[in-house]
């Protein structure tokens, strides 16, 4: 017998080429790739306006801060403070509703298998990418010229701007759901409408169900922050007490979210896997 | 040949209806439950919100018609007649929208860098102990759960206005959302070739650098590709709190009622949107294309 130093290693490279001798170009390309990548994040920091003297003196601010955060209180504005939480959850709750609402009918005209047609779903399709282009916070601030400031303004912007990604997401799953069932509604001589609501409905409706929920987990997080435009809840209090660098209730607040966002990740998570059974979801 | 349809007898047929209907009647009540309890819901939420019905239909005009004065230009037409006076600012609109792009794309990258090196400490499989596995983790939600602009926020008292406060924001936001989901993609991994490494005395690192990091990069290029997509938008906004970007320019001209620039700003920013959309999407095809033919 021979030993593993036997092995004969210049066979092995005749053998596989390409294992042993990759082109050059094959070899450069992902450090070229990484140089380049790493090349354009240079000038950005120097185009930025990043200078290591500027990091580490806001590195330094930064950590004053931090420490002045602890211990989390919130003074005697915790009344306020859960008043504000509810409305965050109200805008968030109502938002999501309304967006469904109004984003399953359009969803239907956005899908390739309702609406055949190209020309019919193409400007269908454009209106709700151009809502979905625009960030939450930026409806916020037209909603607010329109009715005024408040946690209303904060409904209807996260309505709005759900509603363009929930047309999306919804047109996807009836894209997804078998033609074959709204095909025997067909054959027994039901109409469009019949089709879709005992065809596609009951295939689609637990999909977009769990999808609801889920926007309304990540809603929850939309609404925390409308309120730095002033659209109502809890954003408003963060924003106020960071501009009068009260500390101790921004971390309060902070906390205050992360619980929030927590309780509902999980009531959510729960209800997601009542609606759509378990191995749906995993 | 026919095929005869049995029917049974009146008595079994009662049983069945009769826990058909059982069934069916029990389902209802759950529905209409689940129902009635969503409902209260959204009336309290109503409430909470301060719903006004009354205020959204008299200002519902205001909603239309706000629309209606953003695409009309001071000489009172429309905003496409006279296109060289809609887009009168679009230098300074471009190079904004290269401010928000670059900031997206240093706050993505540094984002992305973090979250490489932090994943395989959180994915389950190559995480080299339970306790730096619970502390990652943790540090890792934390960074995902507070919103971007909330850093942003705190950041531009820290480190000034302008964008480095919004570049750090994204890059800690990212740090989460992608730690998370890289660390997902290095749990479905095969552990075979880990093991191999691992049998020929490799350190911990080999074992990540020849055996992991080659099956997960397509999947790492994909997710920070589309959050690349997410902080565009995200960093549109970044202006609002004085981080930088376009984001400054649109709040000014929505709360100076500029009406013709809020559309002129919107529409850049949408077709910005739309490019980095399609472009991403179309190298993500790219990289998947090449991972499947190898």
């Amino acid at each position: 017998m021979t030993g593993p130093q036997e092995i004969d290693t210049a066979r092995i490279r005749a053998r596989y080429p390409d294992v042993f001798d990759r082109p050059a170009s094959a070899r450069l390309a992902m450090p070229a790739m990484i140089v380049a990548a790493f090349a354009i994040l240079v000038y950005g920091l120097v185009d930025l306006d990043f200078s290591p003297s500027r990091l580490f003196a806001g590195l330094s601010q930064l950590g004053w801060i931090s420490l002045m955060m602890i211990p989390p209180d919130p003074g005697s504005s915790l009344p306020i403070y859960l008043k504000a939480l509810g409305e965050t959850l109200s805008i968030a709750l109502l938002g999501t509703t309304l967006a469904a609402v109004f984003a399953l009918p359009v969803s239907l005209l956005a899908a390739r298998n309702v609406v055949p047609s190209k020309i019919l779903r193409f400007p269908v399709r454009r209106f709700l990418d151009s809502i979905r282009g625009v960030d939450t916070l930026i409806w916020a601030l037209v909603w607010i010229n329109v009715v005024g400031l408040g946690p209303f303004a904060g409904v209807l912007a996260i309505a709005v701007s759900d509603f363009g990604a929930f047309g999306k997401l919804f047109s996807e799953a009836i894209e997804g759901a078998d033609q074959k069932q709204v095909e025997g509604i067909r054959a027994s001589g039901g109409s469009a409408l019949h089709e879709i609501r005992f065809g596609l409905l009951p295939q689609v409706l637990p999909v977009i169900a769990g999808q609801v929920l889920y926007f309304i987990e990540s809603n929850t997080r939309s609404a925390t922050i409308i309120g730095i435009v002033g659209a109502g809840g809890i954003g408003l209090q963060l924003a106020e007490q960071i501009r009068v660098l009260e500390w101790q209730k921004v971390s309060f607040l902070i906390l205050m979210i992360l619980v929030a966002v927590a309780a509902i990740d999980f009531i959510s998570g729960k209800l997601r896997f009542a609606i759509i059974g378990r191995r749906a979801v995993a | 040949m026919t095929v005869a349809v049995s029917i049974l007898p009146e008595q079994q047929l009662d049983a069945l209806n009769a826990a058909y209907n059982q069934a069916v009647a029990r389902r209802r009540l759950r529905l209409l439950l689940g129902a009635v309890i969503f409902a209260g819901a959204l009336v309290l939420a109503a409430i909470g919100a301060e719903v006004n019905l009354r205020t959204l239909f008299t200002y519902f005009g205001n909603f239309i018609s706000y629309f209606d004065r953003i695409l009309t230009l001071d000489s009172g037409q429309r905003v496409w007649t006279d296109v060289g006076e809609w887009l009168w600012g679009w230098r300074k609109w471009l190079k904004m929208l290269g401010e928000t792009l670059l900031i997206s794309y240093v706050g993505t990258l540094i984002g992305a860098t973090f979250a490489f090196a932090l994943n395989f400490l959180a994915a389950e499989n190559t995480s080299p102990s339970p306790w730096l596995r619970f502390v990652v983790r943790r540090l890792l939600e934390f960074a995902r759960t507070v919103p971007g602009i909330v850093f942003a926020l705190i950041f531009v008292i820290a480190f000034g206005l302008g964008p480095m406060a919004g570049v750090l924001a994204i890059a800690i936001h990212s740090t989460g959302a992608l730690g998370k989901l890289f660390s997902e993609i290095v749990e479905n991994a095969d552990m075979k070739p880990v093991e191999g490494i691992r049998s020929t005395g490799a350190s911990w690192l080999s074992c990540m650098r020849f055996a992991v990091v080659p099956q997960v990069t397509a999947g790492y290029a994909s997710y920070a590709l589309l959050r690349f997509e997410i902080n565009v938008r995200e960093a549109s906004v970044m202006g609002f709190v004085g981080a930088g970007g376009i984001g400054q320019e649109l709040v000014v001209a929505i709360r100076k009622f500029y009406y013709s620039d809020v559309s002129a700003i919107l529409l850049t920013i949408i077709l910005t949107v739309f490019i980095i959309d399609i472009t991403t999407g179309w190298l993500r095809g790219r990289l998947f294309g090449k991972e499947a033919r190898t």
